[in-house]
C-alpha cells in the first residue's frame, strides 16, 4: 500500500499529460470536424466530395498507423517537432471525421417539416438556420460529441506507445519497475481513466434522455 | 434535412455562377495543395551531407517487386485477420450472454453486471491489453484478442440489449400467453428479432475491431503494422519506410472501406426487409451514437408505456 503510495506523483504526471491531450486535441478537432462538416453540407461540390472522402479515409485507418505516421514517417520526412505536438496532429486528425459526423447527423436528425414550416412562415435563409434548424440539430448534437470525447479520452493512451510518457506509458514503466504490486498499479490507471470517462458517459446519457422525450 | 435546398430559393443563373466560380476555385486550391504534397515528397533531400533519391523515387519501391516481401506482408495481413476472426466470435458470443445477464428479471444479475460493464466501457482497450499480458501472461496474440472480446463484446451487448428494450411488449406478452417461459420467450422471440434489428451496429463495431487489432503493434503481438514498418522496415533500413507504409495504408483502406460497405449493404437490406415502420429511420453509421439513439428510443417507448 505504502508503496503504491509512493508512486502517485508519477501517476499525477502521467494523467495530466493524457489530460492535456484530450483537451488540446478535442479542441483542434471539434475545430476541423466542423470546417469538415461544413465543407460536406456546402453548395459546392468539390468542397463536399473533398470532405467525404477525408471522413472516409481517416475514419477506416487505424489510428496506429496515424500515430506512426506522425511519429516516425514525418521526422524521417523533415519535420523536426516534439512527440507531444506530433500526438496532437495524430489525434485530432483522427477524430476529425467523427466530430464531422456527429454534427452533420444532427443537422440531418432535425425533420424536414421543421424548415419547410421556417419557410412558409416567412423566415429567410439565415433565420431558419439560426432559429429553427441549429437550435435544435444542437440538442441532438451534444450527446454524440460527448460520446466522441470518452473514445478520444481512450484513445490517447495509443500515444503512450509512440513517446509520450501520457498515463498508459506511465503504467507500462511503473508495473516494469514494481513487479510485486502489478494489479494495483493496473487497477489505478484503470481507475483514473474512469475518472474521466465514466461522467462524460453519465452527463452524455442524462441530456440525452431529457432532450430526446422532449421532442 | 437531407435536401438542404429547403433551406433557400432554388439557386437562379446568377446563384448558380457563384456556385461554379466558388467549386472552381476550391477545387484549384485543392490540386494546387496536392501538387504542393506531391513536390515536397519528390523532391531529393538532404542529410549529414549525402544527397537522397525523393520519395517516389524507383529505388524506395524496388522491394516489392521481390515476391518474397509480398509473401511477408501477406502473413502480416493473415495475423491481423486472424486474430480479428477469433475475436470477432468471441465478441458476439460475449455480446449474447452480457445482453441476456443485463437485462435479466433479478436485480442481483442485473446490477453487477451493469457496473461491470461500465467498467469496461471506460477503460482504454490498450490498458486491457497491458494487464492480460502482465498477469495472465498469455501470450501476445491471446492478450489482443481477449481484450478486444472484452471490450467489443460490452458494446455489442449494449447493442443488443438496447435492441431487446426497443422491441414492442405484444411480442413478450404473446409469447407469454402461449405458454412460453420467461427464457423461451427471450431466446426464441425475443432475441432473434433484437440480433436482426441490430445486425448493422454490430458489424459496423466489428469494423472498429479489425481496426483495434493494430493496436498489437505495441503490445508486441505481429499483425500487420509490426509486420510492415517494424520488421521489413528495419530489415530493409529506412529508405523504405515511406513506401512500406504507403502499402500498409493502401492495405488496411481496402479491407476496412469493404467491410465498412459491407455494413452499410446490411443496413440497407434489413432496413427495407425488416418491419415497414423501420424503413424511414436513418441508421447512423457510428456505432456509439447508433447505440445512444437506439438506447434513447427505447427509453422513449418505455415513458409512453407508463
Amino acid at each position: 500500500m505504502e508503496q503504491l503510495w509512493s508512486l502517485m506523483p508519477e501517476f499525477w504526471e502521467g494523467f495530466r499529460v493524457t489530460l492535456l491531450l484530450l483537451v488540446v486535441s478535442g479542441v483542434l478537432a471539434l475545430v476541423l470536424g466542423t470546417a469538415i462538416a461544413a465543407m460536406r453540407i456546402s453548395p459546392v461540390p468539390v468542397l463536399r466530395g473533398f470532405a467525404a472522402a477525408w471522413t472516409e479515409i481517416a475514419r477506416n485507418t487505424p489510428l496506429t498507423l496515424v500515430f506512426f505516421f506522425t511519429a516516425f514517417v514525418m521526422p524521417m520526412l523533415g519535420v523536426r517537432a516534439p512527440y507531444v505536438l506530433l500526438a496532437f496532429v495524430a489525434l485530432t486528425y483522427y477524430t476529425s471525421p467523427f466530430v464531422a459526423e456527429a454534427l452533420r447527423s444532427g443537422i440531418n436528425g432535425v425533420p424536414v417539416g421543421q424548415a419547410e414550416a421556417a419557410r412558409s412562415i416567412g423566415l429567410g435563409f439565415r433565420q431558419t438556420v439560426s432559429l429553427v434548424v441549429l437550435p435544435q440539430a444542437f440538442r441532438m448534437t451534444v450527446p454524440p460529441l460527448i460520446n466522441v470525447f470518452i473514445a478520444l479520452t481512450k484513445n490517447t493512451s495509443v500515444a503512450g506507445g509512440f513517446f509520450v510518457v501520457e498515463l498508459f506509458a506511465t503504467t507500462r514503466q511503473l508495473a516494469n519497475d514494481n513487479g510485486n504490486i502489478v494489479i494495483p498499479i493496473l487497477l489505478v490507471a484503470a481507475a483514473l481513466y474512469l475518472v474521466i470517462t465514466v461522467p462524460l458517459g453519465f452527463a452524455a446519457g442524462q441530456l440525452e434522455k431529457r432532450w430526446v422525450v422532449s421532442r | 434535412m437531407s435536401g438542404s435546398s429547403v433551406l433557400f430559393d432554388a439557386p437562379g443563373p446568377k446563384a448558380r455562377r457563384n456556385s461554379l466560380i466558388a467549386s472552381v476555385v476550391a477545387g484549384a486550391g485543392l490540386i494546387a495543395l496536392a501538387v504542393w504534397v506531391f513536390l515536397i515528397l519528390a523532391a531529393p533531400r538532404q542529410s549529414g551531407g549525402v544527397t537522397l533519391p525523393g520519395m517516389f523515387d524507383g529505388s524506395r519501391w524496388d522491394i516489392f517487386t521481390d515476391p518474397e516481401v509480398w509473401q511477408f506482408i501477406g502473413r502480416g495481413v493473415l495475423a491481423t485477420l486472424q486474430a480479428a476472426a477469433v475475436a470477432a466470435v468471441g465478441a458476439v458470443a460475449l455480446g449474447v450472454v452480457f445482453s441476456l445477464l443485463r437485462s435479466s428479471e433479478h436485480a442481483w444479475i442485473r446490477v453487477p453486471t451493469a457496473w461491470l460493464l461500465e467498467f469496461f466501457r471506460g477503460m482504454p482497450v490498450l490498458l486491457m491489453m497491458l494487464f492480460i499480458l502482465l498477469v495472465a501472461s498469455t501470450g501476445a496474440f491471446w492478450a489482443v484478442v481477449i481484450a478486444l472480446i472484452i471490450y467489443n463484446g460490452t458494446l455489442i451487448g449494449e447493442a443488443l440489449r438496447a435492441g431487446l428494450a426497443a422491441l414492442p411488449r405484444g411480442q413478450r406478452e404473446a409469447a407469454l400467453s402461449v405458454g412460453m417461459r420467461y427464457f423461451q420467450s427471450k431466446m426464441l422471440v425475443e432475441f432473434p428479432q433484437a440480433f436482426r434489428q441490430m445486425l448493422p451496429i454490430i458489424v459496423a463495431q466489428l469494423v472498429v475491431l479489425l481496426k483495434d487489432t493494430s493496436l498489437g503493434y505495441i503490445v508486441g503481438y505481429n499483425e500487420l503494422i509490426r509486420t510492415t514498418m517494424n520488421n521489413l522496415g528495419s530489415f530493409y533500413g529506412n529508405r523504405y519506410m515511406f513506401s512500406l507504409f504507403v502499402v500498409t495504408l493502401v492495405l488496411y483502406l481496402a479491407i476496412n472501406l469493404s467491410l465498412s460497405w459491407f455494413a452499410r449493404w446490411l443496413s440497407r437490406r434489413t432496413a427495407s426487409g425488416g418491419g415497414k415502420a423501420r424503413k424511414g429511420a436513418s441508421t447512423p453509421e457510428d456505432p456509439d451514437q447508433a447505440l445512444l439513439v437506439a438506447e434513447a428510443s427505447a427509453k422513449a417507448r418505455l415513458s409512453d408505456q407508463r
